[in-house]
């Protein structure tokens, strides 16, 4: 028997949350205004989270390591959140949202959670847009949906190619009400940097104030972290300069227990890496694979051609390109999940069809897309017999209008005009499925302690589909914590002000200095992103979209050593008590140091592929699936919940049991 | 008044009210190029009608002492918003000369007026009031022309009504922007109109000026 | 990509301790920048070099670099976020620049701005804005109408659309003359003020947020239009327009 209890309650799924609500512990009015919670991060789930609780009564102390809550990078999603709101007709409900989720998520997800996920989705919509978040509408005034990777319905809510931001700005604005009237105290430019545990449970944090390096001690009677992922142990990322893992390392190091570290998810649609210089990478919208198709060529001299500049892409006849995700799914084509789209990519990148200089770039053509509709527009314009010039022109008006911010970015970036030519992509790392170890509350295996959106592990399983990290960061916040953090704090009510002058909290302070200390007076000859970009190298080439247990293995070793001779020879000039952004990254990235290992000892442990998840020693090797990952229900069909001890790779794992009663357990077939 | 916006919009409608008076000054003005006789006639209305003399009179010196001071404070309340000035900054690259600079022309335009004050104001305030002379229904357009007779002034005229074309080529559609007034149909219209404004009534006032130099019978 | 050459460049950039430091211009060399690496990139070299060196390296703010979370300023070569247009300091490539060139790199400027070091400036008289009034008074409730419930145009969603895309990186602020903060003030106002849920609050939302604006020391608006030039995310000078009328409407019929 597991020492984890997830506390699913009992009953049958659909009446799961509503059973839920009605049966867990209520912290009275009155009594709320003398419980303070500290929330750290301020993006969607942080963000909604903060405002919820504050709405609510509770005194809320926010964190942004930001100089502001509206820059949080749930800020740069672009695609859309999903809603069961079936205003399409075409068939959706909570059922189906569930069930695209759980299997999108390879089976590796709480069936619970996310039924509660896909129960809520619609009150987010409804939420949101009397926040004022302008949604994109129909001409009828009603909204409009999209459809994204690895469904089969429109679901998906947009605004423009800005969606995150418009849903995290209408977070910021319920905190900036919050704020004004003193119900949320706002700490920017703050890093948590500890955990402090009284009595078992978490009693507050110590942070840094990042500009003038003060040490803080911070108590509450709840913590919630909403600190977001950990992409950047990969060094190039999607992920924000500043996103980090630090909040949430501090937390497992104090207890609270890690999950599924190593389901990571590769996005197939970024702007392939130009150079060393590169610092991070762009992502451009899955919503463009619904109109863009994905090719290579089918020659390998058409590629050398195009690699040596002697042949363009649109030079190429349509019989010699290989549209690898029509031709391998053509159920699905270019609309598959995530993680077989990226996959497809490096299988054809690794095969040598790679057609950029670095050998790992693809093509996503527009063209096809912007003849069908120019032909349509041209049809409703009553144009008869249009010229092909013509419909062109009136084919890239209408792609303009759905993806002109994504043109304008690919353009600027990578210097080349995309209606004329094939933009070129490549998959990077995106988002990670994995995190703090929840029960159904949210609640960590530190009492008081809760972890909600893309910083827990919840809901996405070993994928998560398109659309879905905002459904999730904004239901965590909005809908499930407010009510599940009563349950716990209806215990909190006779505690009083928690003193910030306990040994606890001076130990736990006296800590984070001297790590600093430590950090600023190594004094090495190595710059902090030097040991960053090699761990992510390493995390790349041995981690990344297809593992084995040999290169794994070798993972583990070979950061333990980049870890040690880190903290021999970093160089991070500055001061602690200053404005020092070397030290702050230097003390991010000595957690990546850590985390990156637990993350490869996960993946050694999996010996399956599933999602995100892909083990070169476990793949389908006949009938229709051969080569697809396959994934071992017998074996794995369950959550690694991995306990610290002292060594990252060392952890001890706790098993959840995954029950799937409302959904039978298939091979994803996209085919 | 009490807010940046208020005081913006007071700023906009003292231009409008100011505009207004120098198309009504220009008609005037141009009439002393037609006829002579009707020049004067105009003017003496002007000059002795009540309602013009004890009513639009002081109305017309507020609102000019208005826009005069309120534009020095906010171009001082401006300034002091930015101690720290760059050390490198490229503002033309972004905005015209002559919307950054209605001070400059709206001074010069100020020290301008009071010459043209002096010249014919004042004068006609002596007339009229301290000396008490009699009335004199045919004096204006001999008094106007023989002012135009120096060369002095013709330069300074021409100077200032340069200066005050830039002053309205920025004013005129900033006053319409500053109540509200952009909308996509129909500004770009506006701004044409304004340009026309700007232009034609300054030089209005210059081809007067030059056509009265022109004209002296010395 | 591009076929130009790596460049060498000189950078004239601002340096201050803290916030109560003078500050000077400090030239760096900076060797082998790839034309296609990003302004910042190019910044992440020079701090390297600094490192390296033992120097304390450019402390300038980002984030997200990929110009949406409106973390990065910088006021290069006399403009906000460099000479390209509807671009943010993160997404402007080096091959925007010569090789040999001098670029001059300063923080933005306002006394609503303060530095705090270096490149970074303190923009919290923005949120300080926001609190006053940026928001529609709704509570999280599962309870709200169904988001169908009231058409909104199609023409006024996208409108409050484009208002809502402002980023608030403060270019606005920084480009402006006498470094007022309408256009960042009016791109919330309006987008507000054209959706139905945003018309109960209008009123005191105009009223509010404008004079918290005008207490943290912005300069006042003289219709320049360099704000809307020098704006990353084009937000049009209409929605200035759209403030100065509601309010006018506001002042007029309600006691502030």
């Amino acid at each position: 028997m597991s020492i984890l209890d997830s506390k699913v309650p009992e009953g049958p799924i659909k009446d799961k949350w509503t059973k839920h609500k009605n049966d867990i512990n209520l912290v009275n009015p009155a009594n709320k205004r003398h419980i303070d919670i500290i929330v750290v991060g301020t993006g969607l789930a942080g963000g909604s989270a903060a405002a919820s609780l504050a709405e609510m009564g509770y005194n809320v102390k926010a964190f942004a390591y930001q100089d502001s809550p509206r820059r949080a990078h749930s800020i740069a999603a672009q695609g859309g959140i999903n809603a069961a709101k079936n205003y399409q007709n075409d068939g959706d409900s909570n059922y189906r949202l569930f069930y695209d989720t759980v299997k999108g998520g390879d089976y590796r997800s709480r069936e619970a959670n996310v039924y509660r996920l896909a129960e809520v989705s619609g009150n987010i919509i409804d939420q949101c847009v009397a926040q004022g978040v302008p949604f994109a509408r129909e001409y009828g005034g009603l909204l409009d949906n999209r459809s994204f990777g690895g469904v089969l319905v429109s679901r998906t809510f947009y605004a423009k190619g800005q969606t995150g931001q418009q849903l995290l700005l209408g977070a910021y604005s319920a905190m900036n009400r919050q704020i004004g009237k003193g119900k949320i105290t706002m700490y920017n430019r703050h890093e948590m940097l500890d955990l402090v545990k009284i009595d078992g449970k978490a009693r507050g944090i110590i942070a840094r104030d990042l500009v003038t390096g003060k040490i803080e001690k911070h108590s509450a009677h709840a913590v919630v972290i909403a600190s977001g992922g950990y992409g950047n142990v990969f060094f190039l990322s999607t992920n924000a300069m500043g996103s980090n893992a630090t909040a949430a390392w501090k937390i497992h190091k104090k207890g609270a227990f890690f999950a599924n570290p190593c389901y990571t998810q590769i996005h197939p649609t970024c702007i392939p890496r130009s150079g060393d210089h590169q610092s991070k990478l762009t992502l451009m919208s899955e919503s463009l694979r619904n109109d863009g198709r994905i090719w290579v060529p089918k020659h390998m001299k058409d590629v050398e051609a195009i690699r040596a500049g002697k042949l363009k892409p649109t030079e190429i006849e349509e019989e010699n390109r290989d549209y690898y995700l029509e031709r391998r799914y053509p159920a699905f084509g270019n609309l598959v999940p995530r993680d077989v789209a990226s996959r497809a990519a490096k299988e054809r990148c690794d095969a040598g069809y790679g057609v950029n200089a670095t050998g790992e770039a693809v093509y996503l053509d527009f063209k096809s897309a912007i003849n069908r509709y120019g032909n349509e527009k041209a049809h409703v314009l009553g144009i008869h017999n249009p010229s092909d010039a013509k419909i062109i022109e009136l084919g890239e008006g209408v792609i303009e209008a759905k993806y002109g911010n994504l043109f304008q970015m690919y353009e600027k970036i990578v210097d080349q005009n995309p209606y004329k030519t094939p933009m070129m992509i490549y998959p990077a790392v995106h988002y990670t499925m994995g995190g703090i170890w929840v029960d159904y509350n949210l609640m960590t295996t530190v009492p008081g302690c809760y972890a909600i959106g893309e910083a827990n592990f919840s809901d996405h399983g070993a994928n998560r589909l398109g659309a879905s990290a905002l459904m999730q960061g904004l239901a965590d916040g909005y809908f499930v914590l407010p009510y599940t953090i009563g349950d716990y704090l209806s215990n909190e009510i006779r505690t009083g002000e928690i003193p910030t002058d306990s040994k606890e909290f001076n130990d736990a302070e006296k800590e984070v200095s001297d790590r600093l200390e430590k950090l600023v007076n190594i004094k090495g000859t190595k710059s902090v992103d030097y040991f960053h970009k090699k761990l992510g190298l390493i995390m790349w080439n041995n981690a990344g979209m297809a593992r084995n247990a040999t290169e794994l293995k070798e993972a583990i070793d070979k950061i333990k050593a980049i870890r040690e001779e880190f903290w021999k020879d970093v160089r991070v000039s500055g001061s602690t008590n200053s404005f020092n952004p070397e030290l702050v990254k230097a003390g991010r990235v000595a957690d990546f140091l850590e985390l990156g290992e637990l993350f490869a000892r996960d993946a050694l442990d999996r010996n399956e592929s599933c999602g995100g998840h892909f083990r070169e020693e476990s793949v389908e090797l006949d009938g229709e699936q051969k080569g697809e990952a396959k994934r071992d229900d017998v074996n794995y069909k369950y959550v690694a919940a991995w306990e610290f001890t002292g060594e990252p790779s060392e952890a001890i794992l706790h098993k959840e049991e995954l029950e799937f009663n409302d959904i039978e357990l298939k091979q994803r077939s996209y085919k | 008044m009490k807010s940046s916006i208020s005081r913006k919009i007071l700023m906009a409608l003292s231009g409008f009210f100011l505009m207004f008076f120098l198309l009504q000054h220009l008609s005037i003005n141009i009439l002393s190029v037609i006829s002579p006789d009707m020049f004067n006639e105009v003017s003496h209305f002007m000059g002795y009608n009540p309602i013009i003399q004890f009513i639009m009179q002081p109305i017309l010196i507020f609102g000019l002492l208005f826009h005069l001071i309120m534009g020095m404070y906010l171009e001082y309340q401006n300034n002091k918003a930015r101690i720290k000035k760059y050390v490198n900054n490229k503002p033309n690259t972004n905005s015209p000369w002559v919307s950054r600079n209605m001070i400059i022309s709206g001074i010069t335009v100020l020290a301008f007026l009071i010459l043209h004050m002096s010249d014919f104001w004042a004068h006609e305030m002596n007339y009229k009031y301290i000396a008490g002379s009699p009335e004199d229904p045919t004096r204006y357009w001999e008094e106007l022309h023989h002012e135009m007779g120096e060369m002095s002034h013709l330069i300074i005229y021409t100077i200032a009504n340069i200066f005050l074309a830039l002053h309205l080529l920025h004013g005129f559609q900033s006053s319409f922007q500053s109540v509200g007034f952009n909308n996509n149909k129909y500004t770009p219209t506006l701004k044409k109109l304004g340009n026309v404004y700007a232009i034609l009534i300054p030089l209005g006032f210059i081809f007067i000026a030059f056509f009265h130099f022109f004209t002296q019978s010395h | 990509m591009s076929e130009k050459k790596d460049m060498d460049l000189t950078l004239k950039i601002w340096r201050q301790k803290d916030a109560q430091d003078k500050g000077q211009m400090v030239n760096y060399p900076v060797k082998s920048i790839s034309p296609d690496s990003s302004f910042l990139e190019m910044l992440d070299v020079l701090n390297e070099d600094l490192v390296n060196k033992g120097d304390e390296p450019v402390a300038f703010d980002h984030d997200c670099r990929e110009g949406i979370c409106g973390m990065c300023s910088l006021y290069i070569n006399g403009e906000a976020h460099g000479p390209d247009r509807k671009v943010t300091t993160c997404q402007l490539h080096m091959r925007k620049f010569k090789d040999g060139d001098t670029i001059t790199i300063e923080p933005w400027r306002a006394n609503a701005f303060p530095v705090l070091k270096d490149l970074v400036v303190d923009r919290s008289s923005f949120d300080r804005i926001q609190q006053a009034g940026g928001f529609i008074s709704v509570n999280t409730s599962g309870n709200t109408q169904d988001a169908n419930a009231i058409p909104i145009s199609k023409i006024d969603a996208d409108n409050a659309m484009d208002a809502a895309t402002c980023i608030g990186c403060g270019a606005c602020v920084a480009t402006c003359k006498n470094a007022s903060a309408m256009l960042f003030v009016s791109a919330k106002v309006a987008q507000f003020s054209l959706l139905p849920q945003g018309k109960v609050e209008r009123k005191e939302r105009v009223l509010n947020m404008v004079h918290q604006m005008d207490l943290e020391g912005f300069g006042n608006c003289t219709n320049t239009g360099a704000c809307e030039v020098e704006c990353p995310k084009g937000i049009s000078l209409e929605n200035i327009a759209i403030m100065n009328t509601e309010y006018l409407k506001a002042s007029i019929s309600k006691k502030a």
